[in-house]
């Protein structure tokens, strides 16, 4: 089965003649050569990614890896020089101009890092706006922007002006106005990257109750790895231009491709990343054994290992077993992510 | 050697061609732009004099500050004591028709200007011209093609006041963050709702600036214009400067100067919202 928004050899050269890069760069050209030859600028080259409904899809990497030129080249705010989209069978980069509108109207919507809140229109006229332009009537817009609001947390400044709130007070406008018109896909473009750690948390948090409440998918574009790890379902690494590794966060720790991927993880904490259901394995377990939650972070479960010599056993929501953790393994997942030298 | 451009003489062969071909045109524009200036003219004269400085007073008060509006009062009841009042009128009939047409044509030419290179490329160098030819040069042409009187005046005022119009339309709209562009076109707009809810509002404060710009541009030029009979305030200066009487000349000064700054702040005021 095709996956919900399928991205296909998708490839962006900024430059004079983009065909021709191409061409050189699949001849087996690297990009420093094809820039001092031609002075073009590759700025993603031969994307393919299967991103599936309702899930939430990081892209990270470093400032420069492509990754914003990517995520605009879904809803085609940049031209894609090569490769298509489709989203649900349908080839987003073969659309005429009037059906890319109806698409950005009614399929994507979109979040950005500096907000991009109109500045000479209210909270809830600027949550409104994707709803107006698609020619809501403007009460029913402004209802349901105000429903969109509160969602975030932030109904009782409908009335005020964007420069009077907080930058996560605007980024939640941002989230509302892009949650409102049910698009199935949203993108995010380092939308949390701007705001205060504490208050990033806080959002990513609202992002996660919005995605519970109803599932869209989600393209999150970021270089915050830790946010990534959080709350990404899968994460794609992405470096020059090219996906490195795509998998979910436990996948690429325990299995990174290659030594980029693994430096760019190596500062994360397994401890608080695993949950003991993450690493449990099938096993019987002595009726003494300490009993620990499979929602339980490694960081949690320590002080049960080291007290008890008897393996942990690991139980579900509802009470059963569903495996067993001994002190070599709890060990084994904690060394996971580090260099191994 | 002998190197001579007859520049001079290809202007007035061009001027002549246009006075014998293009007179039909010359007379429409005429008769529209005479209506446009003698209608507001008319208009402005509806209220008694006493209603007017009311009304004026009461915009001042509103958009600015009561300060600027005890200010407005005193200084348009000075002109009123000066024996100018009817001269300020006319004078602000002339701005304002001459600016009218400004921003008709140079909002329209600034959004083309900053929607196109090419457009930019063309109108650019026009605009140079406009702003830097001396303004006395435009009356000669004027007067010939439209006569003396009201006309030649708003004409070459209009010349000389549109540039900053287009410019500052053309740098507001450029200078739009170009995130606030994209979230336009993500959420769906189409070019045209990208202008309008978009991009106009938030080059709003620069086009201000621009209709500003022109308001005291058009103030400064229509004094200029009373040479070629536009009459006006510049008339009660320039007969201060023909019989060397500096009373007169300061008077009818004073009246333009009181004038700029009274339509200056107003005007201001909308480009920075207050009040909105």
């Amino acid at each position: 089965m095709p996956a919900h928004l399928e991205l296909a050899r998708l490839g962006k050269v900024f430059g004079t003649d983009p065909g021709a890069a191409l061409d050189a760069l699949r001849g087996g050209m690297g990009k420093a050569e094809l820039l001092a030859a031609s002075g073009q600028v590759v700025g993603v080259h031969d994307v393919s990614l299967g991103i599936r409904q309702g899930e939430l899809f990081a892209v990270m990497g470093l400032s420069g890896s492509g990754k914003s030129t990517l995520v605009r080249m879904i809803n085609r705010l940049i031209e894609p020089s090569a490769g298509t989209v489709t989203l649900d069978g349908a080839d987003v980069t073969a659309m005429s101009r009037r059906e890319l509108v109806r698409l950005r109207r009614r399929k994507m919507s979109m979040v950005f890092q500096s907000f991009a809140l109109l500045p000479h229109l209210s909270v809830v006229d600027n949550a409104a706006f994707g709803l107006v332009v698609a020619g809501t009537p403007k009460k029913e817009a402004r209802r349901r922007a105000q429903e969109a609001l509160e969602r975030v947390g932030i109904g009782d400044v409908a009335g005020q002006r964007p420069d009077q709130l907080s930058g996560g007070m605007r980024q939640r406008v941002g989230l509302a106005r892009a949650w409102v018109t049910e698009a199935d896909v949203m993108l995010m473009d380092e939308a949390f990257s701007a705001l205060d750690p504490l208050i990033r948390s806080e959002m990513q948090d609202a992002l996660v109750g919005l995605q519970r409440g109803a599932r869209r998918t989600i393209v999150f574009i970021s270089h915050d790895l830790a946010e990534a790890v959080r709350i990404a379902d899968r994460i794609a690494v992405m470096a020059e231009g090219q996906i490195r590794q795509v998998g979910t966060p436990a996948e690429i720790i325990e299995h990174p491709a290659d030594d980029y991927v693994r430096a760019f993880f190596r500062d994360v904490q397994p401890a608080r990343l695993f949950t003991a259901g993450d690493i449990a394995v099938p096993g019987d377990t002595a009726a003494e054994a300490p009993r620990v939650p499979a929602t339980a972070l490694l960081d949690e479960i320590l002080p049960q290992a080291a007290a008890s010599d008897a393996p942990l056993a690991v139980v579900s929501e509802d009470g059963a077993v569903v495996g067993t953790i001994d002190r070599a393994r709890l060990l084994q997942a904690l060394a996971k992510g580090r260099a191994e030298a | 050697m002998s190197f001579d451009v007859p520049v001079a003489d290809w202007a007035t062969a061009a001027v002549d061609y246009l006075m014998d071909h293009g007179q039909g045109l010359f007379d429409l524009i005429s008769a529209g732009l005479d209506g446009l200036a003698y209608g507001i003219e008319e208009l402005l004269r509806l209220a008694p004099t006493w209603l007017f400085i009311l009304l004026l007073t009461a915009l001042a008060w509103w958009r600015t500050s009561w300060r600027f509006a005890l200010f407005t009062a005193a200084a348009t009841a000075l002109i009123v004591g000066m024996g100018l009042w009817s001269e300020t009128l006319v004078t602000l009939a002339l701005v304002l028709a001459a600016t009218l047409v400004c921003l008709v044509v140079g909002i329209p030419l600034g959004i083309v200007a900053a929607r196109s290179d090419g457009a930019e490329r063309l109108i650019r160098p026009v605009l140079d011209f406009m702003q830097t030819m001396p303004a006395f040069v435009y009356l000669i042409p004027a007067a010939m093609f439209f006569g003396l009187g009201r006309v030649p005046g708003v004409v070459a005022t209009i010349v000389f006041a549109m540039p900053p119009a287009v410019r500052l339309t053309n740098l507001g709209i450029r200078q739009v963050l170009s995130e606030l562009v994209e979230a336009g076109l993500a959420f769906g707009c189409t070019s045209w709702q990208l202008l309008l809810k978009v991009q106009l509002p938030a080059a709003r404060p620069s086009i201000m600036a621009g209709v500003n710009q022109t308001i005291m541009l058009a103030l400064s030029m229509v004094v200029i214009a009373s040479m070629i009979g536009a009459g006006g305030l510049g008339d009660t200066v320039l007969r201060g400067i023909q019989r060397l009487d500096v009373g007169l000349g300061f008077e009818g000064g004073l009246g333009v100067v009181i004038l700029a700054v009274i339509i200056d702040r107003i005007t201001q005021s909308f480009g920075s919202g207050k009040n909105d």
